[in-house]
């Protein structure tokens, strides 16, 4: 995973070092900077290196024009806003409805037929012991279009929006992961990339028979030496001196529907010169390879934990001739292609486990309220009510996810890949949760195959790792908010080079810093956002999003460029950055139900005010435990410990018996 | 061949639903209910969709009676391979009172006015199991029927059907036109897919209303009231035949 660096603010840092301990009579002068007189460690720091005489007057051509253009790439995102400590609702109030009336009425009708093939058709235990889709499943599922939802109506798919997608997908969610794999491994990854980067004649030569099934696609990215660091593969293409063709030589690993896909995304190093410095450089580039080229095969099927139905299988190439008219994409921009293919279909996941979660959770439910032990039914006794309650807030939350993110990509939002990521990180953990929550209330039943829940604990598995394991999400969520907020800083520092001219954004800067830091609101607000009803949650969210501001810049100030090593860090950052993100998805989607006076409006507002509490204490916890001391300590003792078993090969403390 | 087929189609309360009784007690809970095509008109599409596939047909027109969301109804019919729909649209007072009677009514208002040469409905629906509207149909349209049909094949001009009666099969012959009623086993449905759904969009469905017709969909029957089925009582055990004659002379049933 490219890493962009974050910047660092050496400004402000610096002039927040070259101190002028004396207030001076200038400072007087700059008015609303006078206010902010308490001492506080911030305040009186800006305050001073406003009046920095080295630093005044340096950049006077500066404007406050300019400066609001610059500070003013604002992006709408509301996760990039939340780590500046920003409040940004217009991807996320109010909860997106995309779909126009068709859209709806159409997408209803789908339902039903994809339902009843699931309910009826399909059977998930028959395909898990096979480890293969029955063959009359798969030749229903292509007669129904399952493996063209997205590909448009004139080259033979049913060229589905996002969201209407994601409806269809939560039900084979619900049904059978194997088979959701190998339609995602097809469609969401497999061939998303000539739906997103191909030209037109790629696309009408490939798509027809991808819509229909004939071709299975797969996305060939992992190699045994090349997981998370994807940048690192080493599967090459070489072009050939006539540059009609690249010939491709390489393996990969872990590909679902290598074994059964006739056309294959693979990326590959290409050499390249780089223009400016005239070196050769090897770049990655995306190749629509087809198995009929020659030269490209597979192993056998692996055996797997869950999702035993869907193949998976090493894919081998050896001098495939691709011709140059297969490059997804532009040469050398590969990596990009990859990164927007997964970024893309994320959505896809925490709509599909949201289905699961809704199956599973039927089942307890269906056992809890007809087991009796004790003399009552289960459901009456509090351990049972305390689990079944959070199942549903998990759903809950993964629901509304879900169908943020893709309502706001129908939308036409470019920047959502923190949300997306931060869906596929929640969906992947609140799924793996909730499944083992109701095998353990179903108890003993729970752990036999004939219940068909444990079967969903082994498939739900692996959604934690592939197409982004979350430990590298989480760091990916934590690195791009610092990032951002840097840019942030970035412009203010630039802001500090013409105080003058920039008195007043400086002087708001300095208040709102200094405010958070005593504890007063910063006068952001959720109120007339939020339904009304749900006025104390929004507050709880506000406050905490305003401490998660500040914690962002507390930390990049401390750790600038070197935040990228402080994994510990990043992690608790970016936990923070879920709950966060949780808690203003549910806010919106509760504050809908209420205005629209839903039915179940009322137990949503349950959901969502039982969830912000508990979120806004994990929060509050974490960002206390980041300013401590004793973070630094258990981090260092974390550090050490890892050293000295990996020193040992092992555990490192001797048998308490001594042998 | 030439022939038009009208297959009827309901919009009823989905099978698998646990039916609530409304607290009023003048009906069932139908808001917000999951509704679908009753099982017993499916079998009727699929049958004239055959008919259809192996050319003994020329068109399938697939009908319904009620408001808007029947539309749905006549969707499904027509992703399965109907050709066009009508919707009769009923709406309100009116349609809570809808019954065969009404429905036979306009039906064969709609089979004249569209010349059909077949009627296939289901055999009765899953809501009200009247089992009256084919053959009610029949009648106003002094047609022959072959109810309960099992299977159907066109021979020359006539319809042989099998039907599923008490004591067994009876097969018979009838002429045309004629209505049919679609029992369990006539078919299996086909699954309408996704392309088929978006091919479905295209195709017409009209909108008509009884009066256009000459029907009066005014109803000849009140409903009093709807309860629940009784609890399960608990029962009893006895020991003898004679303690049985006994208890149930008791209880007044002997």
């Amino acid at each position: 995973m490219l890493l962009r660096k974050v910047t660092q603010s050496p400004a402000i840092c610096s002039t927040v070092f070259r101190l002028q301990p004396a207030i001076t009579g200038a400072q007087r002068q700059t008015g609303a900077v006078v206010a902010v007189q308490n001492g506080r460690f911030y305040a009186s720091q800006a305050a001073e290196a406003v009046l920095d005489k080295n630093v005044v007057g340096s950049d006077a051509t500066m404007t406050a024009e300019k400066l609001d253009k610059m500070a003013i790439v604002e992006s709408k995102s509301f996760a990039v806003n939340m780590f500046k400590g920003q409040i940004s609702t217009s991807q996320v109030f109010p909860f997106p409805s995309v779909l126009n009336e068709e859209q709806s009425q159409f997408l209803k009708e789908l339902v039903g037929p994809c339902s009843k093939f699931f309910e009826e058709v399909n059977d998930p235990m028959k395909n898990d012991a096979l480890e293969k889709v029955e063959e009359l499943t798969m030749e229903g599922l292509k007669e129904m279009g399952a493996f063209g939802l997205q590909v448009p109506a004139d080259l033979g798919g049913v060229g589905l929006t996002n969201t209407q997608y994601a409806r269809l997908v939560e039900i084979v969610g619900m049904h059978d992961l194997g088979v959701g794999i190998t339609l995602g491994a097809h469609q969401s990854i497999g061939f998303k990339g000539i739906l997103l980067f191909g030209n037109p004649q790629q696309k009408e030569k490939y798509l027809p028979k991808l819509a229909t099934g004939e071709h299975i696609a797969a996305f060939c990215l992992t190699e045994p030496a090349s997981g998370s660091d994807a940048a690192s593969i080493k599967t090459n293409a070489v072009r050939s001196p006539c540059g009609q063709y690249y010939t491709l030589n390489g393996s990969k690993i872990w590909i679902s529907n290598g074994g059964i896909a006739e056309i294959f995304t693979v990326f590959a190093k290409t050499p390249m010169k780089d223009e400016k410095t005239g070196e050769m450089k090897d770049k990655i580039t995306a190749f629509i390879v087809e198995r009929s080229f020659g030269g490209v095969t597979h192993g056998p099927p692996e055996k797997k934990m869950g999702i035993k139905a869907s193949n998976t299988a090493e894919v081998y190439f050896e001098n495939v001739r691709v011709p140059a008219e297969c490059v997804l994409g532009e040469v050398g921009g590969g990596f990009k292609v990859a990164m927007n293919i997964l970024n893309n279909g994320r959505f896809g996941m925490a709509a599909a486990l949201s289905g699961t979660m809704k199956g599973v959770i039927s089942k307890a439910v269906d056992h809890a309220a007809n087991r009796t032990q004790f003399g009552n039914k289960i459901h009456n006794y509090g351990a049972i009510q305390e689990k079944m309650a959070r199942m549903a807030m998990l759903q809950y939350v993964t629901e509304s996810m879900a169908y943020m993110v893709s309502g706001n990509m129908d939308s036409g939002a470019t920047e959502f890949q923190i949300e997306a990521a931060i869906s596929k990180i929640f969906a992947s953990e609140a799924a793996w949760l909730v499944t083992d929550e109701c095998i353990q209330i179903m108890g003993g039943m729970g752990f036999m195959k004939d219940a068909g829940v444990e079967r969903v604990l082994r498939d739900l598995r692996i959604f934690r790792i592939f197409e982004g394991t979350n430990d590298i999400l989480r760091l990916f969520v934590a690195l791009n908010g610092f990032q951002n907020a840097g840019n942030q800083l970035k412009s203010l520092q630039k802001a500090l080079k013409n105080p003058f001219g920039n008195a007043g954004m400086l002087a708001s800067e300095i208040t709102k810093r200094a405010k958070r830091k005593a504890g007063l609101g910063t006068g952001l607000t959720l109120q007339g956002t939020v339904h009304p009803e749900l006025n104390h949650s929004g507050e709880l969210t506000v406050k905490a999003i305003e401490q998660f501001g500040a914690v962002i810049e507390e930390l990049l100030l401390k750790h600038g460029k070197r935040i990228i090593d402080e994994q510990f860090v990043l992690k608790r950052v970016a936990d923070c950055a879920i709950d966060l993100y949780a808690m203003v998805v549910v806010l919106s989607r509760a504050s809908r139900s209420l205005s629209q006076a839903h039915p179940s409006a009322q137990h949503e507002k349950m959901l969502c005010e039982t969830w912000v509490t508990e979120a806004h204490e994990r929060v509050m916890q974490d960002i206390k435990f980041l300013r401590s001391g004793t973070s630094k300590q258990i981090f260092k003792n974390l550090r050490a410990i890892s050293a000295a078993v990996v020193e040992n090969g092992g555990v490192v403390s001797p048998h308490p018996l001594g042998f | 061949m030439s022939a038009r087929v009208l297959v009827g189609v309901k919009r009823v309360i989905d099978y698998a639903v646990k039916i609530r009784v409304k607290p009023d007690r003048t009906g069932v809970v139908t808001d917000g209910v999951k509704h679908s095509m009753n099982p017993f008109c499916e079998i009727a599409v699929e049958e004239a969709v055959k008919l259809k596939e192996k050319k003994l047909v020329k068109e399938v027109v697939a009908v319904s009676c009620g408001p808007q969301q029947v539309q749905e109804t006549i969707r499904t019919a027509l992703a399965m391979g109907a050709d066009r729909g009508i919707h009769v649209e009923v709406s309100g007072k009116d349609y809570e009172t809808l019954g065969p009677l009404q429905v036979s009514k306009i039906l064969a208002a709609l089979a004249k006015k569209e010349q059909a040469d077949l009627i296939i409905l289901g055999k009765q629906a899953i809501d009200d199991d009247c089992n009256q509207t084919g053959q009610m149909t029949a009648a106003l349209l002094d047609w022959p029927q072959g109810t309960f049909a099992s299977e159907v094949n066109i021979e020359a001009d006539k319809l042989k059907v099998v039907r599923e009666i008490d004591g067994g099969l009876e097969t018979i012959k009838i002429n045309l036109p004629a209505v049919v009623t679609a029992d369990l086993r006539l078919n299996t449905p086909r699954y309408a897919t996704l392309p088929n759904i978006m091919k479905a969009k295209k195709k017409k469905i009209a909108n008509v209303k009884p009066a256009d017709l000459g029907v009066d969909v005014s109803s000849r029957l009140e409903v009093l009231k709807v309860d629940e089925p009784p609890q399960r009582q608990a029962g009893v055990k006895v020991e003898t035949v004679h303690d049985l004659v006994g208890k149930l002379k008791e209880a007044g049933r002997i």
